[in-house]
């Protein structure tokens, strides 16, 4: 998907391109430019115009205080300047800042994201392994699970009491006093997360290892041959080849990650216990608008985001050139 | 001592290696189901009890003179007339509780009458024996925000609308996009492709508030509508699919005199069931686990709430009666398992379709 983003972002079209059109040309256009109307029609009112809202917005004061909008004026900057001194974004003395805890999060998180179901990809490719549709299969299945059962789940699970997780450590020999209280502890409370999410491991695992299978056999039989070692071969043959797929993960992780709410919406109940580890910075937009309903220094808020996972999408695919490596294209 | 050993004893010790480590890796992996299971099997007293199984039971009893007492694990050496090196530990029934001293019957063995042994009863431990209690899943069932049927129901129902508009639209966009070439295409495809990474809260505000306006706030319509213009991620399947299907089909019905919904209806659809089950089954599974929509969207229409707004509800009221919120999440999830188990070959291949490197 990603690799097509790259190829086709120099051919935007040119003016002479539409002049030089046959008849034939121009009735293939009418034809599809009618197939795609309702997205076209879709993306303009349902993102572009809201986008485009949200950022006039941000200029405004715009507020709801008991059910009813305020008139709205022109506030200039004041909103950007607002969050450039945000205590709830950026940290002080009381708060980590939400925009802080986002990124600690998405530290821990995403190493998992990308190695976990890459393992799991492996392992299921292994030419060893017996059985290997009833295993990847398994391994998917979780994914399925509907994110309220599954969050309720793992909760259960983690609880520092009754929980199977505790209950583990404990028989592994762990002491009963120092077993983690997970997601009411600060230390704890971001393993708890990502281990709540290890069962959407699923379509990343299944991603990867159409990858792995896509690597032509005879590299791993030039690799023997050379003598590398099981380690090399991964490092030299493998990773290079599926290097794509990483690639792809990669970003739709990390953009997902900028966004990461609905678990502490639902577990912390939104309120970032404990000590605002949980208040996410999405978590504090949302709240923003629906809760405080400001819907000015919302829409600040939703910009900054937009044009933070942007600049870092768009290094992301600037440093693609050094790392992913496409079949059939010379690396430069 | 490599050389000693055949390839074929390596390779199998290597399957048995692989495979174990897969197995093991499983078991952990799905082990919260297991715990979903028993937990909702539970009574609340055995979850909040000190050294009770894991599995759902109940500690052993039984009926002595018309009472039912309570069975402990006793060790005999501290019996009355009982050899004191004597190991064995009995499940004895406990007739007199008392802090040095207790009275016990042998459940076994009534005939032998009551014995004192010098133990604290609070001390000893009791036998648990296996016994599930199904009376969680009706608690659950009656109690659950909303009766569960109208919320399955409307679960489908939203499931099954938004279905229909992502299966139309998705297809004619998907078409339009592999089949016909003309200047700008490509550039909006990006834009289609490039939608997925938009944070969704940078729409958010604007169409909640036109919603409100024009009075579709507590109504499915702003969730049903906006499936009917596509969206990136079905779009894109569909369309890597189209496009691996030869267009000699599209060319000779053309020839024939078929117009592009014709070959579309006639040609491409029914080569393109792979591709158009796996957009379903993802839907489904989608539209079941949809939260933050129609959390906010029906937030004032309780009657219309699907089950995962329920459900998080429900754990605010019982979140501190774990077997019920287990039992209730069960009940939820049995339905997208269902159709796992029924339709996994087309989780599978849509993501081999998408195939990330085309």
């Amino acid at each position: 998907m990603l690799e097509e983003l790259n190829k086709s972002a120099a051919k935007l079209p040119s003016l002479s391109s539409f002049r030089s059109l046959t008849q034939l040309g121009r009735r293939e256009m009418k034809l599809g430019l009618l197939f795609l109307s309702p997205w076209i029609f879709g993306f303009l009112v349902f993102t572009l115009l809201p986008m485009l809202a949200t950022l006039f917005f941000s200029f405004l004061n715009l507020k709801i205080t008991d059910g009813i909008l305020s008139k709205p004026d022109f506030a200039g900057l004041a909103n950007y300047q607002k969050l450039f001194n945000d205590p709830s974004v950026w940290s002080n003395s009381t708060s980590p800042g939400s925009f802080w805890v986002t990124v600690k999060f998405g530290l821990i998180a995403l190493p998992v994201g990308i190695f976990l179901p890459l393992a799991i990809a492996v392992l299921m490719n292994n030419k060893h392994l017996k059985m290997p549709m009833f295993f990847r299969s398994m391994f998917y299945m979780p994914y399925i699970v509907p994110f309220v059962a599954a969050i309720f789940l793992w909760g259960g699970m983690l609880n520092p009491e009754s929980g199977w997780i505790n209950r583990a450590l404990i028989f592994l020999g762990m002491a009963k006093e120092n077993v983690p209280t997970w997601a009411n502890d600060v230390q704890w409370v971001y393993p708890a997360y990502v281990i709540m999410g290890i069962w959407g491991i699923g379509n990343a695992m299944l991603i990867m290892l159409s990858g792995l299978q896509g690597v032509p056999t005879e590299l791993y039989d030039a690799a023997k041959v050379d003598g590398a070692t099981g380690w090399q071969t991964f490092w030299k043959v493998t990773f290079p080849m599926i290097s794509p797929v990483i690639f792809y993960n990669l970003v739709l992780s990390i953009v997902g990650l900028f966004q990461y709410f609905l678990v502490p919406l639902v577990v912390n109940s939104g309120t970032g216990r404990p000590g605002g580890a949980t208040y996410f910075y999405n978590l504090y937009l949302y709240k923003t608008f629906f809760t405080y309903q400001d819907m000015a220094y919302g829409s600040t808020l939703a910009w900054f985001l937009f044009v933070i996972i942007l600049v870092v999408t768009i290094t992301l695919f600037g440093t693609a050139k050094y790392w992913v490596y496409y079949a059939g294209e010379a690396r430069s | 001592m490599k050389k000693s050993l055949s390839p074929k004893f390596l390779k199998g010790v290597n399957i048995v290696f692989v495979t174990s480590l897969a197995i093991a890796l499983l078991v952990i992996f799905l082990a919260p189901f297991l715990f979903m299971v028993f937990t909702s099997l539970k009574t609340q007293g055995q979850i909040s009890q000190l050294g009770a199984p894991i599995w759902p039971a109940k500690p052993t009893s039984f009926e002595y003179n018309g009472k039912n007492i309570e069975v402990y694990k006793v060790p005999m050496s501290a019996c009355a007339g009982a050899d004191p090196n004597d190991t064995t530990i009995k499940n004895l029934g406990i007739a007199k509780k008392g802090r040095q001293e207790s009275t016990f019957v042998d459940p076994a063995n009534i005939a032998a009458g009551e014995f004192k042994c010098k133990v604290s009863w609070r001390a000893l431990e009791r036998p648990w024996k296996f016994s599930p209690t199904w009376d969680n899943y009706k608690q659950a069932w009656n109690t659950i925000p909303g009766t569960f049927p109208k919320l399955m129901w409307n679960t489908t129902f939203y499931a099954i609308m938004t279905e229909i508009g992502v299966l139309i639209s998705c297809t004619l966009v998907a078409y339009g996009f592999a089949r016909f070439r003309f200047p700008g295409r490509d550039f909006l495809f990006i834009i289609l492709i490039a939608t997925i990474f938009l944070p969704g809260a940078v729409t958010i505000v604007p169409t909640y508030t036109f919603y409100q306006k024009i009075g579709w706030l507590g109504t499915w319509l702003p969730l049903i509508v906006p499936t009917f213009f596509a969206n990136a991620y079905d779009v894109f399947l569909l369309r890597q699919y189209f496009m691996t299907l030869p267009r000699e089909l599209d060319e000779a019905a053309m020839i024939d005199g078929a117009g592009p919904l014709t070959v579309l209806w006639r040609v491409i659809i029914p080569q393109s069931y792979p591709a158009l089950m796996a957009v379903t089954v993802f839907h489904i599974v989608y539209a079941w686990n949809d939260y933050f929509g129609p959390l906010i969207f029906l937030s004032t229409a309780r009657d219309k709430w699907p089950i995962s707004v329920a459900l998080s509800t429900f754990n605010g009221i019982y979140g501190q009666q774990p077997q019920l919120i287990q039992a209730a999440s069960l009940m939820t999830l049995l339905a997208p398992l269902l159709l796992f188990v029924l339709a996994q070959r087309f989780f599978v291949q849509g993501i081999v379709i998408t195939g990330v490197e085309k």
